[in-house]
């Protein structure tokens, strides 16, 4: 019952702002607190502490959600009255959108909208970059106009997601125990490492990391790995199914932590990895490295989108969260933890030299560099995996994607397991 | 009397397993599910040759994992009944049994991982006692680690029941058979265990459903490499294919009705209850 009656009153307000424009931010101010805004996504950026952060700078409750990418999927697609924000991956987004679930964002709003990264503009990191294969950003990343059901090739000015977090992933190695310099995704099939390789067991991204080895060892170049075709899903399977029987791998992991672990026990000397788990190695004391291949990278991004039912104030102080997102604490917070901030320069406002440094620009740190936590990750004189910014997101060779033959590749993947 | 038992089984029994039976012939696409009558999510399972191969592997597992419950848990539970003496040292040992169940099932899996591992307790006593030259792989992430921890988990349902039926054996039986002449081994062929069959059975059954029907066990123990039933099941419904998950659930579950109703062929349990 209060919540019809706040937002009857703020339907009055909201003409009487569209009358006055001077008028609007008293009313916001006084109304604002009372805003709650359920956001869900994956633990990467749903985070407790930018909840209180919000409270604090912008006065209303943010209630955080944090599950799974599958269980985050389904959220989006089928409970569309269960969150007012959802902060999801690209990939995602393509087959969440046409369910009419979310609502396109009117970027004149956004204040910072000019300073996001060009990779979720127009895919070009710099006017020379060629657009890597897979679900680039920027393709799902704009639609034609408030009620936009189709995705456009141009910056129309309607944005599906506002990107908040994204990097670049490669293997992960133990340097200590292969003791060899390692540069190629062939490298995760090298009879070499038998019984000490591992790829995770999240099909949709599993099939990205497969073909990147198949394309590294020569078998076989894909005209998109991001779209395969069901010959194309067949082959890269049958090397992987074979290197499998063979005893190629330890085992396959699905979640974060059991990654670390086989990685910190020394069971698996090379695997596909995230991250803030090559992180959470290092931090146990055992030697592990984000290991930068010649082939490129692996990139995922995601971004937060707001719910198709949100509309006045409620959705006032979703841009007024988005605008606040982008305007440096939150991207500090996640650049000192290694991803990248779809607005780099107002991140480094909320950090120090010698953190822009190290994470960003590659430059050997010259102070302890430590995570958001307190934990050391880096002494004075290291380098950050793989150098700075452009480096990294330089060199993507294809992004997280959902295929046409997406069914059709589970199964598959499946049959894999089982095999 | 029977009224309240019959309504809540109804609803928390009977009801779901018709609604799993219900969607099991419905369409789904990848973020939808759509009512119908359809025989595809059948279809599919049938004609795949993955299925037949997971539902093998689930029935050696279980197999497999029954042999060695029933010898240690028959063991054990002779031990107890016909070596121990006193009903105080019985029932003190029958608990020390159930101490390991004192905490979570998961707890008890996983903890097998750090012991089996390539740089694990087992690899490096054997190493340190020169059994071994070089760690031994298959200890963990294979058949064997599944094995291990399943007769590791069920052992205990298989002790209480065949525990509970040798109680009841009347030991004047067993008085007979020595006094009209018969060795140790033939009172335990001829005697034990006809009489314990029922408590077998009993701990056939909990065992036998309870690893059909696991999927996290074969996860972890064998590092995702390997398949059963209920992890066909899972993955679908990671996936939103709730129609394709209860489909396989509801061959799962005949299945296993049609294992128990084998079972109760050969031995009538009624006697116990």
């Amino acid at each position: 019952m209060t919540k019809v009656s706040r937002r009857s009153i703020l339907k009055g307000g909201a003409a009487f702002a569209a009358g006055t424009t001077l008028g609007a931010p008293m009313i916001w101010a006084q109304n604002i607190k009372d805003v709650t805004l359920r956001q869900f996504g994956t633990g990467v950026s749903n985070l407790n502490d930018v909840a209180n952060k919000v409270k604090e700078d912008l006065g209303f409750t943010l209630e955080m959600t944090a599950l799974d990418s599958d269980s985050v999927t389904q959220r989006a697609a089928t409970q569309p009255n269960s969150f007012d924000i959802a902060d999801i991956e690209y990939w995602i987004c393509k087959k969440v959108w046409p369910t009419g679930n979310l609502q396109a964002m009117d970027t004149s709003r956004i204040t910072n909208y000019d300073k996001i990264v060009g990779i979720f503009r127009n895919g070009k990191l710099t006017p020379e970059s060629t657009i890597a294969q897979g679900t680039a950003p920027h393709t799902v990343g704009f639609v034609e106009g408030p009620e936009g059901n189709s995705f456009v090739d141009n910056e129309s000015g309607w944005m599906t997601l506002i990107p908040t977090i994204y990097n670049a992933d490669t293997l992960g190695i133990r340097p200590d125990l292969i003791n060899r310099p390692i540069s190629n995704w062939s490298e995760l099939l090298n009879p070499e490492f038998k019984g000490k390789a591992s790829i995770l067991d999240i099909s949709s991204i599993g099939i990205m990391d497969m073909a990147m080895v198949v394309e590294s060892m020569g078998e076989y170049t894909y005209p998109d790995k991001g779209n395969m075709t069901r010959e194309e899903i067949d082959l890269t399977m049958a090397i992987f199914t074979e290197a499998k029987q063979n005893g190629q791998f330890r085992a396959f992991w699905k979640s974060f932590d059991e990654s670390v672990n086989l990685m910190a026990s020394g069971e698996v000397v090379i695997q596909s990895m995230w991250s803030p788990a090559i992180t959470a190695v290092k931090s146990k004391g055992v030697p592990c490295v984000y290991q930068p291949l010649e082939e490129g990278y692996r990139s995922w991004g995601g971004g937060i989108g707001l719910s198709a039912a949100l509309s006045g104030l409620e959705r006032d102080a979703a841009y007024e969260y988005i605008n606040w997102y982008l305007d440096g604490w939150v991207g500090g917070y996640l650049m000192r933890q290694g991803y990248y901030s779809a607005v780099p320069e107002t991140s480094k406002n909320f950090m120090s030299e010698n953190e822009w440094g190290y994470w960003f620009e590659g430059k050997a740190a010259t102070d302890t560099i430590t995570s958001p936590t307190g934990d050391a990750l880096a002494q004075a004189g290291e380098v950050r995996d793989g150098g700075s910014f452009q480096d990294r997101m330089g060199a993507v060779a294809c992004w997280n994607a959902v295929m046409d033959e997406n069914q059709y590749m589970v199964r598959k993947w499946n049959e894999f397991i089982a095999a | 009397m029977a009224l309240p038992i019959m309504a809540v089984l109804m609803f928390f029994l009977v009801l779901p397993i018709l609604m799993i039976v219900a969607v099991s012939f419905w369409q789904a696409t990848e973020f939808s599910i759509i009512p119908a009558f359809d025989l595809e999510n059948y279809e599919f399972l049938f004609g795949s040759g993955v299925t037949y191969r997971v539902f093998f592997n689930t029935f050696k597992y279980a197999f497999v994992t029954w042999a060695f419950t029933l010898g240690i848990g028959f063991t054990v539970a002779y031990f107890l009944a016909f070596h121990v003496r006193s009903l105080t040292w019985q029932i003190v040992l029958f608990l020390l049994c159930t101490i390991p169940f004192w905490t979570s099932n998961i707890i008890r899996m996983i903890s097998w991982i750090p012991f089996l591992g390539r740089n694990g307790i087992a690899n490096s006593t054997l190493l340190s006692w020169g059994v071994i030259d070089e760690p031994l792989d298959w200890l963990l992430f294979s058949d064997f680690a599944v094995i291990l921890a399943f007769v590791h988990l069920y052992t205990l349902f298989m002790v209480v029941p065949i525990f509970n039926t040798m109680m009841r054996i009347d030991k004047s039986l067993i008085e007979a058979a020595r006094d009209a002449g018969a060795s140790g081994a033939q009172i335990l062929w001829n005697v034990i265990i006809p009489l314990t069959k029922p408590g077998i059975m009993i701990g056939t059954i909990f065992v036998v459903t309870l690893v059909m029907g696991d999927f996290i066990t074969v996860r972890f123990m064998s590092g995702s490499q390997s398949a059963n039933v209920g992890r066909l099941i899972s993955n679908d419904i990671a996936l939103l294919a709730y129609p394709s998950a209860s489909a396989t659930a509801v061959v799962l579950l005949l299945t296993v009705l049609l294992v128990i109703g084998i079972m109760l062929r050969f031995v009538d349990i009624r006697k116990e209850l």
